[in-house]
């Protein structure tokens, strides 16, 4: 196999599986509902200071 | 005087060590040297270094025995600003001195000093690295204190990275227009140059880590992870574009270790997300920090701006070969870094929607603040960039756009817009903060800031956009039997009114600094200026 094969098999495998797993978690910890509160507190913080 | 139990901390102590035996050394090869402009940088490095012990045993003596600082630490950020107007002005009018040399080359001189070759990567560095620079490490030094509620960390440090990062300005700089050079675009200055930034710069990230560390919020506001994110990024680019070896260590030359594709690859991977991380990720945090500040609202979505940070750090990093269409490089790596710049068009409208729709429930405060109307216009550029940028890392659209002044356009529209924009801005803001003062010294003379540059921005794309094409279409044009329908300085010839309008516009622009220059020093040096507009009674900007 060349390569550019070995290479593209790689990427259209394990690459875009690496990205989807990341990606999933990134949206589980944005969406995980005992964050809401947390986030909705930090997007007040540049408003709250002294 | 009394003797008092006052002791040089350990902090003082390694930094003026530290700088000690760099003066030594500075002298050493200042002697040794193989070259002149070794010899004038270490002798550089030597005057530097001694001005640095000198200010911390100042320091030092003024200080009383058992130092313990309060509040916030705003000096450092004071330097920072002020040194981002002198490099913008600097950096702008170099610019618009080399748009004038592209249209009438007599004004090269036929100096070395002054051709275009030195002064272009002088334009570039000063705008990108001393102006923008300069306004990263302040503002970070601001946002980071703001919302972890502690003081900077360390003493000495703070300063060590601002004059240190300021000193690294200067040595490039000068290198440049003495002919020093690696030949690496946006990373020019030669081995010892990139030495000096490594250290500055890893105490650059001791120091924003330290004081996040001391933070007494539970949560790290997103804007310190988008800071975060650059200063680590651009550490491990900056290492990585610049291994080298150099010839001596007493001359200026040295030798990459990486050559042909692999050494391309590696310079646009470093290019790229120059503007990825430098560009972007740290002028994001800007916008995330002084945009909610100003329109005095929250962020429209903070789970939206999580999203946004994960997206686009992992997607960036993958973006760089699309400068290398068409060449050596394999064509899988062409396309995917053209795949994931079309992919990076969504975290970069996220962003974009995001930074604008903060503005909801405020959008009446664009007619009265020039400042927050500036911001928003920045975030409109950064999303018309970011949509430019994907289209031309398509091949096909590529194929027409490179090395055509289209690309030329596509990066002021990022740089001018979106960079420029957002860190006047932020300058506007933080002058009035770090100075108490109530606000700017003149709100009207922002309005002509902001009119004078958009309209030159204008000016400096829509040309641009009109050459590139021609220029690209020119290039490609064949007659019947086959042979290229136009020789090169037909293509330059055409290309010349273009070249007129765009200088015209960049002149704008530098006035434009001009007048906020103006305006700063007002603030400092006398406040606000009692504005008599009846028509207009409510200018006080929100603070």
């Amino acid at each position: 196999m060349s390569t550019y094969e070995t290479l593209a098999n790689f990427a259209q495998t394990w690459g875009l599986l690496y990205f989807v797993l990341i990606f999933a978690g990134v949206l589980a910890y944005t969406f995980w509902p005992t964050n809401k509160k947390r986030f909705d507190d930090a997007a007040q913080m540049p408003l709250r200071e002294d | 005087m009394a003797h008092t139990a006052k002791r040089l901390s350990l902090e003082e102590g390694l930094f003026a060590g530290f700088l000690t035996a760099l003066a030594f050394a500075c002298l050493v090869i200042a002697g040794k040297a193989v070259d002149g402009v070794m010899a004038f940088h270490a002798g550089i490095g030597l005057l530097f270094s001694a001005i640095g012990v000198f200010l911390i045993f100042n320091s030092y003596f003024k200080r009383p025995a058992d130092a313990v600082e309060s509040g916030y630490n705003l000096g450092p950020i004071k330097f920072g600003a002020i040194a981002a107007v002198f490099w913008g002005i600097a950096g702008f009018l170099v610019g618009d001195i080399i748009a004038w040399q592209l249209t009438f080359p007599v004004l090269n001189f036929d100096l070395e000093w002054t051709s275009f070759g030195r002064l272009r990567p002088l334009h570039t560095s000063a705008v990108i690295f001393a102006f923008g620079g300069n306004v990263l490490l302040a503002t970070s030094f601001y946002v980071v204190q703001r919302t972890s509620h502690a003081r900077l960390a360390g003493r000495i440090a703070p300063w060590f990275v601002i004059l240190g990062y300021n000193a690294f300005i200067v040595i490039a700089g000068t290198g440049y227009l003495l002919g020093a050079t690696q030949s690496k675009e946006y990373a020019e200055p030669e081995w010892y140059a990139d030495l000096w930034l490594t250290i500055v710069w890893v105490a650059y990230l001791l120091v924003f880590l330290a004081t996040l560390w001391r933070r007494k919020e539970p949560h790290i506001y997103v804007a310190n992870w988008f800071y975060l994110a650059f200063i680590v990024t651009i550490a491990m680019l900056h290492i990585g574009n610049n291994l080298s070896i150099p010839v001596s260590i007493f001359g200026i030359k040295s030798y990459q270790v990486f050559s042909g594709v692999q050494d391309a690859m590696v310079q646009w991977w470093y290019g790229h997300n120059a503007v990825g991380f430098f560009l972007t990720a740290g002028f994001l945090a800007i916008m995330y920090y002084f945009i909610p500040k100003r329109a005095e609202r929250p962020v429209y979505s903070y789970r939206l701006s999580i999203v946004h940070f994960w997206a686009l750090i992992f997607i960036y990093i993958w973006a760089g070969p699309h400068h290398l269409h068409y060449t050596a490089l394999p064509d899988w790596a062409q396309t995917l870094g053209m795949t994931f710049s079309v992919i990076l068009w969504m975290p970069s409208w996220g962003g974009m929607i995001n930074g604008l729709m903060t503005l909801s429930g405020a959008w009446d405060k664009l007619r009265t603040d020039p400042v927050l109307r500036m911001m928003v216009v920045s975030v409109a550029f950064y999303g018309m960039s970011t949509f430019e940028g994907p289209l031309m890392s398509v091949k096909a659209v590529n194929s027409l756009s490179h090395y055509t002044d289209w690309t030329i356009g596509h990066v002021h529209s990022g740089a001018l817009g979106w960079v420029g924009y957002i860190s006047f801005g932020a300058i506007y803001c933080l002058i009035p903060w770090l100075w108490n003062r109530k606000s700017l010294y003149s709100t009207k003379l922002v309005e002509w800031h902001f009119w004078i540059s958009t309209l030159g921005i204008v000016l400096y794309i829509t040309s641009m956009w009109v050459s590139g094409i021609m220029q690209g279409l020119m290039w490609r044009a064949y007659d019947k039997l086959g042979f290229l329908e136009y020789s090169f300085i037909e293509t330059v010839e055409a290309m010349h009114p273009f070249y007129m309008i765009r200088a015209i516009g960049g002149l704008m622009f530098v006035t434009g600094a001009v007048i906020m220059a103006y305006n700063i020093w007002m603030t400092i040096r006398v406040g606000e200026k009692a504005e008599q507009d009846a028509a207009d009674p409510a200018l006080v900007p929100a603070e």
